[in-house]
């Protein structure tokens, strides 16, 4: 199999798709400068960003979001970031719900509940819990952190950054907090009938927790990150 | 339809999974890294309609022990209880909190039916080389990449109730059989969507003109 590259590839009308032909890509794809075209990470159409910073750019075919502007974006994921850590925290040293029943008060932390699947011999599920709401959520935190600091601090990129924002980006889907914290909250009323449950700091914290890193994320500019954390330079 | 439009691989440019840097590569079969964040590039996810399909038919049946043995058995002042995922449903809505009885039947039943279901779907529409609706197809797959993860609501809430309730010889209560399955079937449909890859789809209708 060749990758085909006739320059005469079809040029039809498609009224609103923003047609590149290959003279275009050759002009405008140069090495390490910044990129003018991007290919859809959905259907791999060529689309030319726009020269507007400001502007999003969504793919012109199956509709997936290219380019969006983030104001100001290393400050605030940073700060968001380290609030975000506080919180974590805050949420793994203190019980998120304890249980009273005549006299009798059981508490439990996150930690203490993977314990004691581990304990009843369920050590995959123990392990998937301690991966899914404490390792990956900490190491994106601390992967954000690590990159962004020297950046914010106007230094050169740590060591191995583009490597960790890489890390960054494919654990993102294994990090459910906020999966968790639904869980919390049917725990809490399939056991309001049999006896008192007091919510904890920790489900406090932990609302806070998911609100903080989805924000941290959502300021993130990956496309600036790139840009800065380049291996070439 | 806009069949004319350009697309990398066309030019012969790979688009990185990673940092969506676009890369010349001289040939289809070539290993190499993005020069700019050192991911291995693919034209195409390797092997994706294989692999998405051996870990469909995997979660298939995964998903039959999962919903037939126990999540949690219950011992209260001796007697004891098993519940599978939906009496605990039916048990929801026999005591009005319907609700509740709603978000396990979504998370826990619906959302990895449905995702199953959606992910057969594409495989066999990108093997029978089908042009239907492709934009359609494509927000499909995002659906499941976005909803498969709430289905661990279930299994959290066992972690939950398995730490907390320890009140001896009055209440206990033991994670089932089933969590370890269902947790299977979770991960593996997460692992399913990830290696499905979309731009097979518009691939069909490319070739096609």
């Amino acid at each position: 199999m060749t990758l085909p590259r006739d320059p005469e590839l079809p040029q039809a009308a498609a009224n609103d798709v923003p047609r590149l032909d290959s003279a275009t890509v050759a002009t405008e794809f140069s090495g390490p400068s910044r990129q003018t075209i991007a290919a859809c990470p959905d259907c791999d159409l060529l689309n030319s960003l726009p020269e507007n910073p400001h502007a999003t750019m969504l793919c012109g075919r199956c509709g997936a979001v290219l380019y969006r502007h983030h104001p100001n974006s290393i400050d605030r994921s940073l700060s968001l970031t380290l609030a975000a850590l506080v919180l974590f925290l805050l949420s793994n040293s203190f019980p998120f719900l304890a249980m009273k029943s005549g006299g009798f008060i059981q508490e439990t932390t996150l930690l203490t509940g993977i314990h004691e699947l581990w304990k009843q011999e369920l050590q995959g599920l123990a392990i998937l819990v301690l991966l899914t709401c404490v390792l990956v959520p900490l190491a994106q935190m601390l992967g954000l952190l690590y990159i962004l600091l020297p950046l914010k601090l106007g230094r050169r990129p740590a060591l191995g950054a583009a490597r960790v924002f890489r890390l960054v980006q494919e654990v993102a889907p294994w990090g459910m907090m906020e999966v968790f914290m639904v869980g919390i909250l049917v725990a809490l009323v399939k056991l309001g009938h049999m006896a008192t449950i007091v919510p904890g700091t920790s489900v406090f914290s932990f609302g806070a927790l998911i609100f903080a890193m989805a924000a941290a994320f959502s300021c993130l500019d990956p496309h600036l990150l790139w840009d800065r954390l380049d291996l070439r330079r | 339809m806009k069949e004319n439009a350009i697309t990398a691989y066309q030019l012969g440019l790979v688009n990185c999974h990673d940092c969506h840097l676009l890369v010349e590569i001289p040939h289809a079969h070539a290993d190499l890294l993005c020069p700019r964040c050192g991911a291995h590039l693919h034209p195409r996810k390797p092997n994706s309609l294989a692999r998405t399909w051996a870990l469909v038919c995997a979660a298939i049946i995964l998903y039959i022990p999962a919903n037939v043995l126990p999540m949690t058995i219950t011992t209260a002042l001796g007697s004891k209880q098993a519940d599978t995922i939906i009496s605990g449903v039916i048990y929801f809505m026999q005591n009005g909190s319907w609700e509740i009885a709603m978000v396990i039947f979504i998370a826990s039943v619906f959302v990895p039916f449905v995702k199953l279901c959606i992910l057969i779907f594409l495989v066999l529409s990108v093997r029978f080389r089908s042009t239907w609706r492709p934009k359609d197809r494509t927000i499909l797959y995002r659906l499941t990449e976005l909803v498969g993860r709430w289905s661990m609501v279930d299994i959290y809430v066992v972690t939950i109730l398995v730490a907390l309730v320890k009140l001896g010889a009055i209440a206990t209560i033991v994670a089932g059989p089933a969590a370890v399955y269902f947790a299977s079937v979770v991960v593996i449909t997460m692992f399913a969507a990830e290696s499905f890859d979309p731009r097979l789809i518009w691939d069909v209708i490319e070739e096609d003109v």
